[in-house]
């Protein structure tokens, strides 16, 4: 075979022309450039399955457009429409499903092809695999509220932010409550067995969800009860959060508190993050199950 | 050979799943530089070893070190150190070959070149296509360029080339070849013995959870020490005959032809079939019995010639009437 196997494979033989001196990288900059790479090869690989980035982008486009002709009128003694409710519904929906579901699933079928063990093999910090995540959820995310929002805008009469104030708001319910969203779609994606029943799994408690937090039936029709429930789960503050931003300041008096309460909805979405993220670093497997 | 010079070392490795012990006392060393090849049947407990020594597994008991370190609690610059080659990954397939071995180069402080990596895994002419149109054959050597890209000391390659043609075999041993020779230590789980046989420097095989026996492919099971099968077409048909003097019996055989023997085959038993009466007898003494249908319980082992007996007669026997030869049969 070899003249090092044939020599006694003596350990000094080794230093030679191979075994580099191995630098040592900081753990800052390897986690930085891990992460830079992880989430390039994320946004590559969306981007790259045509129909999902096209199916992912146009569900909520299509439900808007089916809600939106299904109900007509406006909410009562107002000018906004029901219309312009289910924009910002939807924005909230479309939201939640870039962030929670596809990842939920997307991480489950990660973890079945081998892809999350081959990953876990080598010396990536384990943090830049959940960057990366970020770096593509956060794309895809503004992708679908800008679509959105844009469609709101044009073809049911939703006007932009109108103040600094009210477009600051846009931006941190959307960045929190993605964030939010996005780390319990890590979490969920250690429930399903497997990566087959992952979209069936998941589905169900996201619709659920949806359903009650005032995405595809307007706020204004809920029982208090459910809104209550709902009120436990952020799906509805980002939804009221989005309100907030867009409708007009009267509207508040529909809400439940009849007031948009900034602080309560950046807390409920705040602490799931924290629950989220520790649900996650405890359940979160690089194999798949019954392979130890 | 000191310490210092052990890429693996483990004793007493246990592990068990439930009430299913999968690794029972397990005792293995790996010297630097040395290509390790691990055999057993499905179910015998490699898969489990393996794991464990890659960092993936956590063990119940006994002691185990890797690249000097414990595998289950080293940490990412250990990681750096050893390479992984899984079985099939179907990840990815999106990216080209390229840039799939530049993302991964960027997880280790001293990368090889992708590039170069691509060429030397024979992929150059692929480097731009989408992994989803790459054959199982070039995965895999896809798979092998992302466990080496690391530049690691110590490579784990398990099964690399099942579902390979010949050709394409041959072409990837020489990759591991020249891996070793550049004095990587590559531990080899495989289920083709011809395999183990053209790469490895040493073979363990592990039955029921525990080393059975470990050597150079040719002694193991004290392989070189058998009585070697001789046979020939004599004027009543084949003859067969076991001994340990093949060489003196050829002579006599020449002699009694007076010239060419006909048909004449001389053999050692083959490491397949050591390998089978490893296990076979591993598997008869109850311990650990392997788990499925393994290749041992259908097939007894065929060494089967009482030998010692058999050696003077065999000896002595084609000098007086070759055709006579004691152990006649079908070839």
């Amino acid at each position: 075979m070899s003249a090092t196997l044939s020599e006694g494979a003596g350990a000094g033989l080794r230093g030679a022309g191979w075994a580099p001196a191995r630098p040592t990288v900081s753990p800052a900059k390897a986690l930085v450039k891990a992460s830079l790479s992880r989430g390039h090869v994320e946004v590559l690989q969306f981007f790259r399955s045509k129909d999902a980035v096209v199916f992912t982008l146009a569900l909520p486009v299509v439900l808007l457009a089916l809600l939106a002709s299904i109900l007509s009128g406006h909410v009562q003694g107002t000018s906004v429409s029901y219309s312009q409710v289910y924009v910002t519904g939807l924005l909230a929906g479309g939201l939640a499903s870039t962030s929670f579901l596809n990842l939920g699933v997307f991480i489950a079928t990660e973890r079945e092809n081998g892809g999350l063990k081959r990953l876990a093999g080598t010396p990536m910090p384990r943090a830049a695999y959940f960057l990366g995540k970020v770096v593509v959820v956060l794309i895809t995310s503004v992708l679908e509220v800008a679509v959105l929002m844009v469609m709101g805008h044009f073809l049911y009469g939703v006007k932009f932010p109108a103040s600094l104030g009210r477009w600051w708001v846009f931006i941190w319910v959307t960045l929190l409550g993605g964030t939010a969203m996005t780390l319990l779609g890590v979490a969920a994606s250690s429930i399903p067995r497997s990566a087959r029943s992952a979209g069936a799994v998941l589905n169900l408690p996201f619709l659920v969800l949806e359903f009650i937090s005032g995405v595809f039936v307007p706020f204004t029709q809920l029982s208090h009860t459910l809104l209550d429930i709902a009120g436990i789960f952020p799906l509805r503050w980002i939804a009221e959060g989005y309100r907030s931003a867009l409708l007009p300041s009267f509207i508040q008096q529909a809400e439940i508190g009849h007031r948009w309460d900034h602080v309560q909805m950046a807390a409920v979405m705040g602490v799931w993050c924290v629950v989220a993220l520790v649900f996650a670093a405890r359940t979160f497997r690089w194999t798949a199950k019954g392979e130890g | 050979m000191g310490p210092a010079d052990l890429v693996i070392e483990v004793r007493g490795l246990r592990k068990a799943y439930g009430p299913v012990v999968a690794v029972d006392g397990l005792d293995l060393e790996m010297t630097r530089g040395e290509v390790l090849a691990l055999l057993g049947p499905n179910g015998a407990g490699k898969t489990t070893t393996v794991e464990i020594l890659e960092g993936y597994r956590r063990r119940d008991s006994g002691h185990a070190r890797v690249l000097g370190e414990d595998p289950q609690h080293a940490g990412a610059a250990w990681r750096a150190r050893r390479g992984v080659v899984l079985q099939s990954c179907d990840d990815v397939v999106d990216l080209t070959v390229r840039e799939c071995v530049h993302h991964f180069s960027h997880f280790y402080p001293a990368p090889a070149q992708p590039d170069e990596v691509i060429e030397r895994v024979g992929l150059g002419a692929k480097r731009d296509a989408r992994i989803r149109s790459l054959s199982g054959g070039q995965r895999r050597r896809l798979d092998v360029a992302l466990g080496i890209v690391g530049q690691p000391e110590l490579l784990f390659l398990d099964e690399p080339t099942t579902g390979f043609d010949p050709e394409a075999r041959r072409g990837f041993w020489d990759l591991v070849r020249d891996l070793a020779g550049e004095g990587t230590s590559i531990l080899l789980t495989t289920h083709y013995l011809e395999e183990a046989e053209a790469l490895a420097s040493r073979v363990a095989v592990i039955s029921g959870g525990r080393l059975v026996d470990m050597g150079p492919p040719g002694e193991l099971g004290g392989r070189h020490d058998r009585p070697a099968e001789v046979s020939w077409l004599g004027p009543d048909g084949w003859q067969r005959t076991s001994t340990h003097e093949p060489t003196r019996l050829v002579v006599q055989l020449q002699a009694a032809f007076g010239g060419e023997v006909p048909g004449l085959t001389v053999r050692r038993p083959s490491l397949e079939d050591i390998y089978l009466e490893l296990i076979g007898a591993a598997g008869a003494e109850g311990g650990g019995a392997p788990a499925e249908g393994s290749p041992a319980r259908r097939r007894t082992a065929p060494a089967g010639p009482p030998a010692r007996a058999r050696v003077g007669a065999a000896a002595k026997a084609p000098a007086e009437a070759p055709a006579e030869a004691p152990a006649g049969g079908e070839p």
